[in-house]
């Protein structure tokens, strides 16, 4: 079998497995849905941190900032938001089919917009700060906007929206958020799967090896940084509109601009399947989430010490993550060429 | 919230009471934010636990109070001392092994470490906002000023212990050794040093500073098992506001961090406080941003 077959395969059985798993384990149908929106952390993540070797700390903004735009064009359509809002859930929201998934679409398609809007101009400021800085602002923005949109009684400060509910039966919203956010999982990985093989990749390659030389080559640092800080923010906003519908309610601290739950996992997902790699977030996103559910499960009220020991452990210990690790211990797999003969071997010779 | 501006310009006295409390609480800040320095200038580690170190020497004072009924004000040596170990037990788990590697890695790794902090904090005590009673009572001055006893103790304390460590640095021959591995820790290492003791020292003298300022926290404000982020920002803020190795700088902005938090809560309301911080991040991220812009201009 050739290797294009072989990949076509491994597609096709990943593929098989995943539309199969919401009707096979149906028990488990939220763990899983929330395992599509974990890779797609990931890999959002990864462009920026692992391929353009901008670590931030500050990605879960788009999510959170997606998220709240899309509630408000939804609920905007048919309520006044800030009537809505001050009301805390005692309007009642009874949408038809053709009204919720209007809405669902249009929110998500400003969501996005939106979000990337937001990433060009926060480029502006992020993006002059260099290493632990920009860490440290990108943290900075995030907490911000939790504690400002927390304040804010247009979109119902600390006591967040509730969002419509899935017209229907509750069981084919499960299915239908799965397939959503599976969709939004693999149309991002084989965008950034793509992109990687371009100029582009190369470009922002470039720019985490050396940026002061590949600005000194010619290539626009700063617009290649911004645009690939929008594409992150465009579909993390698109997760972010999802996930509030999925979650029905919304609220900054925990659920949007949720730094602890989900803004820090997904530089730990990303180091724990190895950086900088097209499969590595995938792998680490599954590897975190089993980890998470299983202590979830059996270590219920000791979860997080657990969590933010895999952090350190991760971080500390095995930086290089399993693809990194895998990369060194079977070069050949990955089509890395090993030279056999050192230099001063050849100096012998001649 | 215009007319809580208004308001101060009206009753000019309201102002010396937001003053001297943001004096009294950012003298506390100084002493976090002056351990971030030390440990950053040092070993080149960012720690973000270090709120998480504030807020566990807070609980000491508070168990003591609760617990064993011990006036919170002795808790001021106890904390010191537990801290200081707790942090050479963190330098030899954690931060032994992040020191020279990119500073993203330590960033990651304390706030991993301040994650498992937190939780134990919430397991052991719960997530109730606390506060220790030291038994001081209140004055009243110019009339209408309130002056809480506990809190003009307490900047006394802070700064005999700012004193204390400053002297420490410049004349103990630890304090010589932590200064020359700063410098060059090769050329330490050669005239004798052994720094990886030092490194663990200046970590735990970071912690021990943060236990004592958390028992002040805990006597003057409140604490709470998830607010050592707050802190953490504050003491960011503070440092890269003052550039490091600036003690004056240090102790200037972390007195003005606490008065200008004191304004923003009060002008803009109470839930805009932890905004208020946040925000000062980013405009003093912005700031130094565009200082560095023109030092590129000028040396081109």
């Amino acid at each position: 079998m050739t290797r294009a077959q072989n990949k076509l395969l491994s597609y096709g059985a990943i593929g098989i497995v995943s539309i199969a798993a919401p009707f096979v384990f149906d028990s488990y149908i939220s763990q899983l849905t929330m395992l599509w929106v974990m890779v797609l952390f990931a890999i959002t993540w990864d462009a920026m941190g692992g391929q353009m070797g901008y670590n931030s700390l500050g990605n879960i903004f788009f999510f959170g900032a997606g998220m709240y735009i899309s509630a408000v064009v939804q609920i905007g359509l048919h309520y006044d938001v800030a009537e809505y809002t001050a009301a805390y859930g005692a309007i009642k929201v009874d949408f038809s089919e053709q009204e919720y998934f209007t809405g669902l679409f249009l929110g998500t398609i400003v969501a996005a917009v939106g979000s990337v809007i937001m990433a060009v101009i926060l480029s502006w400021i992020v993006f002059g700060l260099r290493g632990p800085y920009f860490a440290i602002g990108t943290l900075g923005i995030a907490l911000a906007a939790g504690e400002l949109v927390g304040a804010w009684e247009y979109v119902g400060a600390g006591s967040g929206i509730s969002l419509p509910v899935f017209p229907g039966e509750p069981e084919p919203g499960e299915i239908f958020f799965y397939f959503a956010f599976f969709l939004a999982a693999v149309l991002t990985f084989f965008f950034f799967r793509w992109l990687y093989r371009t100029r582009f990749g190369l470009a922002i390659n470039a720019i985490r090896d050396d940026e002061e030389k590949a600005e000194a080559m010619g290539i626009r640092t700063m617009r290649y940084k911004t645009i690939t800080w929008s594409m992150s923010a465009f579909f993390l906003g698109i997760c972010g509109s999802l996930f509030g519908n999925y979650n029905i309610f919304i609220e900054p601290l925990e659920v949007a601009f949720a730094t602890v739950v989900f803004g820090i996992p997904m530089v730990v997902m990303s180091l724990l399947g190895g950086k900088g790699t097209l499969w590595g977030p995938v792998i680490g996103a599954i590897l975190y989430h089993v980890i998470k559910e299983a202590t979830w499960t059996y270590l219920l009220g000791w979860q997080w010490v657990a969590l933010g020991l895999l952090i350190i452990i991760s971080v500390v210990f095995f930086q290089q993550g399993i693809m990194g690790w895998a990369q060194e211990k079977w070069p050949e797999l990955f089509g890395i060429e090993v030279e056999e003969s050192p230099p001063e071997a050849e100096r012998e010779a001649a | 919230m215009l007319a809580n501006f208004q308001l101060l310009a009206a009753v000019p006295v309201l102002n010396v009471q937001l003053l001297l409390d943001g004096l009294m609480i950012g003298s506390i800040f100084a002493l976090a934010a002056y351990g971030l320095a030390l440990v950053w200038g040092v070993m080149n580690v960012k720690n973000l636990a270090q709120g998480e170190f504030v807020i566990v020497g807070g609980y000491i004072a508070f168990y003591m109070y609760r617990d064993l009924g011990i006036n919170p004000l002795w808790a001021l040596p106890v904390a010191f001392l537990v801290m200081f170990g707790f942090g050479w037990l963190m330098y030899l788990l954690i931060v032994r092994y992040v020191i020279g590697r990119d500073l993203f890695t330590s960033l990651l790794a304390t706030f991993g470490a301040a994650i498992v902090i937190q939780q134990l904090l919430n397991l052991i005590f719960g997530p109730d906002v606390q506060t220790a009673d030291s038994g001081l009572g209140t004055r009243l001055i110019l009339g209408s000023v309130t002056v809480q006893e506990i809190r003009v103790l307490s900047f006394v304390i802070a700064g005999l212990l700012a004193l204390m460590v400053v002297l420490f640095m410049k004349n103990s021959r630890m304090g010589q050794a932590i200064r020359a591995t700063a410098q060059d820790p090769r050329a330490a290492r050669v005239m004798g040093i052994d720094t990886d003791k030092v490194y663990a020292f200046t970590f735990s003298l970071n912690a021990a500073i943060c236990g004592a300022a958390g028992v002040l926290i805990s006597m003057i404000w409140v604490i709470q098992p998830f607010y050592g982020i707050a802190h953490s920002i504050r003491s960011f803020v503070i440092v890269v506001a003052a550039g490091l190795g600036n003690l004056p700088g240090v102790i200037v902005s972390a007195l003005g961090l606490g008065v200008l938090e004191q304004y923003g809560g009060f002008g803009l309301g109470a839930e805009f406080q932890q905004a208020v911080v946040v925000g000062l991040l980013i405009v003093v991220l912005i700031i130094r941003q565009i200082m560095q812009a023109r030092h590129r201009q000028v040396v081109q």
